[in-house]
């Protein structure tokens, strides 16, 4: 048997700026298939297993209505909507009996999952025509970058990311949230509806899921009842990885996941690439028990004490 | 950091790691009993999960076989009888089916399973229960077993035909990918092995995992390399997306041989041009290629039966002659019995396929096939070329120090590669 590596690149300005490219999609992608997964944790202590079947309801919500002649980003909305009211109501009748009750939300969520997935297979066949990337490529020196993958979605990633900080810090909303996250009880005798709290919370969850299903449509290659599961391994590397604070803990995870991925897979191929995801998730796990988010956090707490 | 958050960190952590393991291991409802006495053939075919894309057919054609000689007054006199379950393209559930459907249902005869993953991991019951089994998936090859017969193309069949076809039309610098599993690395081998035998370079040589979907690293690394052209050995709805992100990256004008794409998973029907545009499969059969027999019309029946079929695919052809192979070999046994069943087989048999006129090689349980290159357009119209015969050579003449595998001579359990033969 052969030990066939790929031959690393060799380095030039040109490759450099592939190398850029390939650290921009590893990042949009990780961004956002964990996003909605970190929120209805982080926010809500319900281990979602079910995320990627809710990406896939925005994967599939995008595709029928294109596949109908929809424009596409009209089509996309399709697919958010979808996933976000298949979300409120999955809330009312399943995940609201499990709050708290972390092994048990899973044991849900996860036959949940298997329904969907055997659903759409049901419903729809066992693919649907797969959607052309748009935006095409920019092209410099020998090499190409797919303009939608490692630019547009990159971008959308932290546009998301900025405006869930905005959201949860710098509105009443946001405020009432995290009151009822921190502290239900007390949240309730100041006259927060915490039921419509969880809910909401829920569905914006579900809508970034729907989101991410929406905008990875054109950008899976193919449309199968089993794709829920591509986003399901770095969604959840990347909340171990993060740890407990939504925003800081997917954008930090995310930098360090994908300068690896990126790298690994820039010098050495798409299998040393995926190796080093996982053993940095492993080595972050026993230096940084909280994640990355948590490490923040006490170091803060530990300055603000000496101060 | 409250002592429960910690603990719910630690449970999604314990949750990631135990999620591959769990959903590998999840297992559904059973499919219909046989049992009744009467023959009983067991078909276990991947209607779900990773593999349904390609496995729903070649169910539905193995079906559609038994049930067109059922309708025929059925075999030996006697209606055979069908046991199906759906084995959801998991391994155990393959392995505890392919158990009962040995020893409860008492099949004569099994079709089963798409990777050589799954092959490989019922052999072992295969083998301890001496039972006849038809393998039908193109494969790596070299699979010599006693009640086994693996009547797909071989990868030497396959990028025998592509291989030299595309380096006599395009050049001779090669670049390699393939899915990282027994398939795709044996795969390469071969291409090695024709590289050597014809003074190809390999200017590049990429072994993926089954689960990616992003190859920008990989096609910088093609744009790096400007080979003539790729030789693709990627496998599973993952891996499609290479040829998506190949006409996103305008990479078309690289041609691409294959021995996976098109014939099995339909990409041209599937994706819009020009993501297959100049892909050249090594194939035995796509439904393109239509019934080459007289008077029959393979692919009508096919839709007439499934009106909501996806594609007839190049496995589901071997599915459905195979069935007839053996139909045939039990009526010449006159029996079920599977061991006289074999010996019938093993006399090698011609039998009129919708590919073509094939030939069972008795000594090996190899087809000799018709092979040919089928090659996608800038519409994704497939035309085809180079049509040649081609044996199951490796196995009949150059393992064992050129003695080859003679299954009718010795018993043998074994499963031979290139790099028995070749330094590769």
């Amino acid at each position: 048997m052969i030990a066939a590596t790929a031959a690393p690149l060799t380095f030039s300005a040109y490759s450099l700026i592939a190398l850029l490219f390939q650290f921009l999609n590893s990042f949009g992608f990780i961004v956002l298939a964990t996003v909605g997964l970190a929120i209805i944790f982080g926010m809500m202590g319900v281990i979602n297993l079910a995320h990627g079947e809710f990406i896939l309801i925005g994967v599939y919500g995008t595709a029928l209505p294109f596949h109908a002649g929809v424009p596409l980003p009209v089509a996309m909305i399709g697919g958010v909507v979808a996933a976000t009211v298949f979300g409120v109501l999955v809330e009312r009748t399943i995940v609201n009996r499990f709050y708290d009750r972390l092994l048990d939300s899973m044991v849900a969520t996860w036959g949940l999952a298997l329904v969907v997935s055997q659903l759409l297979l049901i419903v729809f066949g066992s693919s649907l025509d797969s959607i052309s990337a748009p935006m095409g490529s920019v092209a410099y020196g020998p090499f190409s970058s797919s303009i939608y993958r490692s630019v547009f979605l990159p971008l959308v990633a932290v546009a998301v990311l900025v405006g869930l900080y905005a959201l949860f810090t710098r509105t009443e909303f946001g405020i009432k949230a995290r009151a009822t996250i921190e502290d239900p009880e007390t949240a309730r005798a100041m006259g927060i509806d915490t039921d419509r709290m969880y809910t909401v919370t829920f569905a914006i969850g579900s809508a970034l899921a729907g989101l991410t299903g929406a905008l990875y449509a054109p950008a899976l290659g193919s449309i199968t009842p089993n794709r829920g599961s591509t986003f399901l391994v770095e969604a959840f590397v990347a909340v171990v990885v993060g740890g407990p604070s939504v925003i800081v803990g997917t954008l930090s995870a995310a930098g360090v996941l994908s300068v690896f991925n990126a790298t690994g897979s820039f010098l050495f191929g798409t299998f040393i690439g995926q190796m080093l995801l996982l053993l940095v998730a492993i080595v972050a796990l026993r230096a940084l028990p909280n994640g990355i988010s948590g490490y923040l956090d006490d170091w803060q707490q530990r300055r603000r004490a000496e101060e | 950091m409250t002592h429960e958050s910690l603990s719910r960190r630690s449970v999604l952590a314990s949750g990631a790691t135990a999620l591959g393991v769990s959903l590998a291991g999840c297992s559904g409802g059973g499919g219909g009993g046989g049992g009744g006495g009467g023959p009983t053939v067991g078909i276990l075919e991947d209607r779900s999960g990773n593999f349904q894309l390609n496995g729903t057919s070649k169910w539905q054609a193995t079906r559609l076989a038994i049930e067109e000689i059922n309708e025929n007054g059925g075999l030996l006199g006697e209606q055979i009888e069908i046991v199906d379950p759906d084995p959801q393209s998991d391994n155990s559930r393959y392995q505890e089916l392919t158990e009962r459907l040995i020893l409860q249902d008492e099949v004569d005869a099994l079709w089963a399973g798409y990777s050589s993953a799954t092959r490989e991991a019922i052999r072992p019951i295969i083998n301890e229960n001496e039972q006849l089994y038809f393998y039908t998936t193109q494969y790596e090859g070299g699979v010599c077993d006693n009640t086994i017969f693996p009547v797909g193309a071989t990868a030497r069949q396959q990028l025998g035909i592509v291989t030299p076809y595309l380096a006599e039309e395009f050049g001779e610098d090669i670049y390699i990918i393939a899915a990282d599993y027994n398939f795709g690395q044996l795969s390469g081998d071969w291409v090695n092995v024709l590289a050597q035998e014809n003074d190809y370079n390999i200017v590049g040589e990429e072994y993926i995992p089954l689960d990616e979907t992003d190859f920008s690293s990989v096609i910088n690394r093609i744009q790096d390399e400007e080979p003539d052209f790729i030789m693709s050995m990627l496998v599973g709805a993952n891996h499609e997306n290479f040829y998506a992100q190949r006409a996103t990256n305008n990479l078309e004008s690289i041609p691409i041989g294959t021995s996976t794409a098109m014939a099995q998973g339909h990409e041209h029907i599937r994706y819009d041009p020009p993501a297959l545009t100049n892909v050249y499969a090594g194939v035995s059969y796509m439904e393109e290629l239509g019934d080459l027999r007289e008077g029959e019309n393979f692919v009508e029946d096919f839709y007439e039966r499934w009106p909501d079929a996806n594609y007839l695919n190049q496995e589901a052809q071997n599915n459905y002659f195979s069935v007839y192979l053996w139909a045939q070999a039990v009526e010449e046994a006159g029996t079920f019995d599977q061991q006289e069943v074999i010996s019938v087989l093993e006399e090698g048999r011609d039998i009129s396929a919708p590919s073509g006129d094939l030939t069972l090689d008795g000594a090996t349980h190899h087809m000799e096939h018709e092979m040919r290159v089928a090659r996608a357009d800038e519409n994704h119209d497939i035309s085809f070329a180079n049509n040649e015969r081609i044996g199951p050579s490796f196995l009949r003449e150059e393992v064992e120090g050129g003695d080859g595998c003679d299954l009718r001579e010795e018993d043998k359990t074994t499963q031979y590669v290139p790099s028995d033969v070749y330094d590769v």
